[in-house]
């Protein structure tokens, strides 16, 4: 028979580690569907490629992460189940990932905010203690990585670009600017994930961060808001922006209107 | 010009990414006539293309990574190109089909993450019928510098063979592939990118 001291720790982490993968999940799969929302509405052909290419990883790892999730929840659900019949309040997202799309600027602005935390993020996940989560990591390292070189070149193009595309950058960054503070907050499910080896030091990502942050607006030309500004939170705990209820019922309209569909 | 998005080389993030990006255990299928047994699912694979570049097969592709048998049920490791390429479940239906009709019953098809494809593993006859169908195979090793763009390779027109071609877009018609143009047949194609 199980020691009940032993039980009683299982439980205790095994609660933390399913939030860290929604979380994980959530934020591939919302900025996920932002791409797949531009599908027919991009400036040029290339990029439409590009960014419906960009979503399709988003949503591969979004299915990796939540699949683990739904296994250890055991509740008989699945990842579809997670992205289509689940509300706003048990989204557990990143905020930036859930911001309007707006113009390109704001497109690709968001996208390198989010890609230069999540290669970060991703490489040091492949050290994770959890073999599972390190494999996952590892592969979506390799196309978060050129997600990032994409989003870099764009926000570097504009910035460094015209007059008119400088100040629809520059908006863009000040606009995104007070989501970013989530990136690098820790709050206690973080702290049980760190202590247990499963995500890495969360000053040397903030760190890295920062560093790849300066670089890519330096060469911008862009000013860098303070990190010390006023940062809004509460996705990571399901308190959303009102965007995401919005996107949601986008998104989540056919699988709920016929929920006894068994092929689509 | 140092391109975008990379760590500064005398930096505090020097080190990154701290992880290879192109991990591989160099492992793969066993030699071929080790096992008669494996040549023989091996030449049933063959015949089983990709669904998005049908010239090449899964084999050619690298994506068959290991064959096994299991309380004597045939069981085929496939590993996915990318985590959301929409084809692999099609490919791994694909699979299952030929060897119920090559007379394997109940194959069972495992999908497996680890270690992540790269395109070093794609064969050397696979990169040569791309060529041939109009697609640039990819250009020397997956590197950390050549998915950061720190090295972007000279990618040969594979029409007119020129180097004198230019990425017009990081992606193309899959997330595998990128766009480029040569500037002496004036042809758009595919470049089937180092990852």
């Amino acid at each position: 028979m199980q020691n009940p001291a032993q039980k009683n720790v299982a439980q205790k982490t095994q609660a933390p580690l399913t939030d860290y993968l929604l979380r994980l999940g959530d934020s591939a799969l919302v900025l996920g569907q932002r791409h797949a929302q531009l599908c027919g509405k991009a400036p040029a052909l290339e990029e439409e490629l590009a960014l419906m290419n960009v979503g399709l990883d988003l949503f591969g790892q979004a299915r990796n992460w939540l699949g683990y999730a739904a296994e250890l929840m055991n509740d008989n659900v699945d990842a579809d189940h997670l992205a289509f019949r689940r509300d706003a309040q048990d989204f557990r997202n990143l905020l930036i990932t859930e911001q309007p799309n707006g113009d390109f600027a704001d497109i690709m602005g968001r996208q390198f905010l989010f890609d230069a935390w999540h290669v970060h993020l991703l490489d040091g996940l492949t050290h994770s203690s959890d073999p599972r989560i390190a494999e996952v990591a590892a592969k979506s390292l390799k196309e978060a990585t050129y997600h990032l070189r994409r989003s870099s070149e764009w926000v570097i193009r504009l910035g460094d670009g015209t007059e008119e595309s400088h100040t629809r950058m520059q908006r863009a960054l000040d606009n995104l600017w007070q989501f970013t503070g989530e990136l690098l907050q820790v709050d206690e499910i973080d702290q049980a994930m760190i202590e247990t080896g499963i995500a890495p030091d969360p000053e040397a990502i903030a760190a890295r961060w920062k560093a790849t942050v300066e670089e890519v607006l330096e060469e911008a030309t862009l000013e860098r808001p303070s990190y010390d500004a006023w940062m809004y939170t509460g996705g990571k705990v399901g308190h959303h922006t009102e965007h995401l209820g919005f996107l949601l019922a986008e998104m989540q309209y056919l699988p709920r209107a016929y929920p006894d569909a068994t092929a689509w | 010009m140092r391109p975008p998005g990379n760590p500064p080389s005398d930096g505090p993030i020097d080190d990154w990414p701290s992880s290879d990006l192109i991990g591989s255990d160099r492992r793969g299928l066993p030699p071929a006539g080790e096992k008669g047994d494996i040549d023989a699912v091996l030449a049933v694979l063959e015949q089983v293309p990709d669904p998005e570049v049908p010239v090449v097969s899964v084999v050619e592709l690298g994506i068959v990574r290991d064959i096994d048998w299991v309380d004597g049920r045939l069981a085929v490791n496939v590993t996915p190109t990318y985590s959301g390429c929409p084809a692999t479940e099609v490919i791994e239906q694909h699979i299952h089909e030929a060897l119920v009709a090559a007379g394997y019953s109940d194959p069972l098809i495992q999908r497996r993450l680890s270690p992540a494809w790269t395109t070093d593993w794609l064969t050397e006859a696979g990169r040569e019928k791309l060529r041939a169908y109009g697609i640039a195979p990819p250009v020397g090793s997956a590197s950390k510098r050549s998915l950061t763009g720190q090295s972007d390779p000279v990618v040969p027109c594979p029409l007119c063979g020129s180097n004198a071609t230019e990425r017009v877009s990081e992606f193309g018609s899959t997330a595998c592939k990128a766009l480029y143009r040569c500037r002496d047949c004036l042809e758009p194609f595919d470049y089937f990118k180092c990852l």
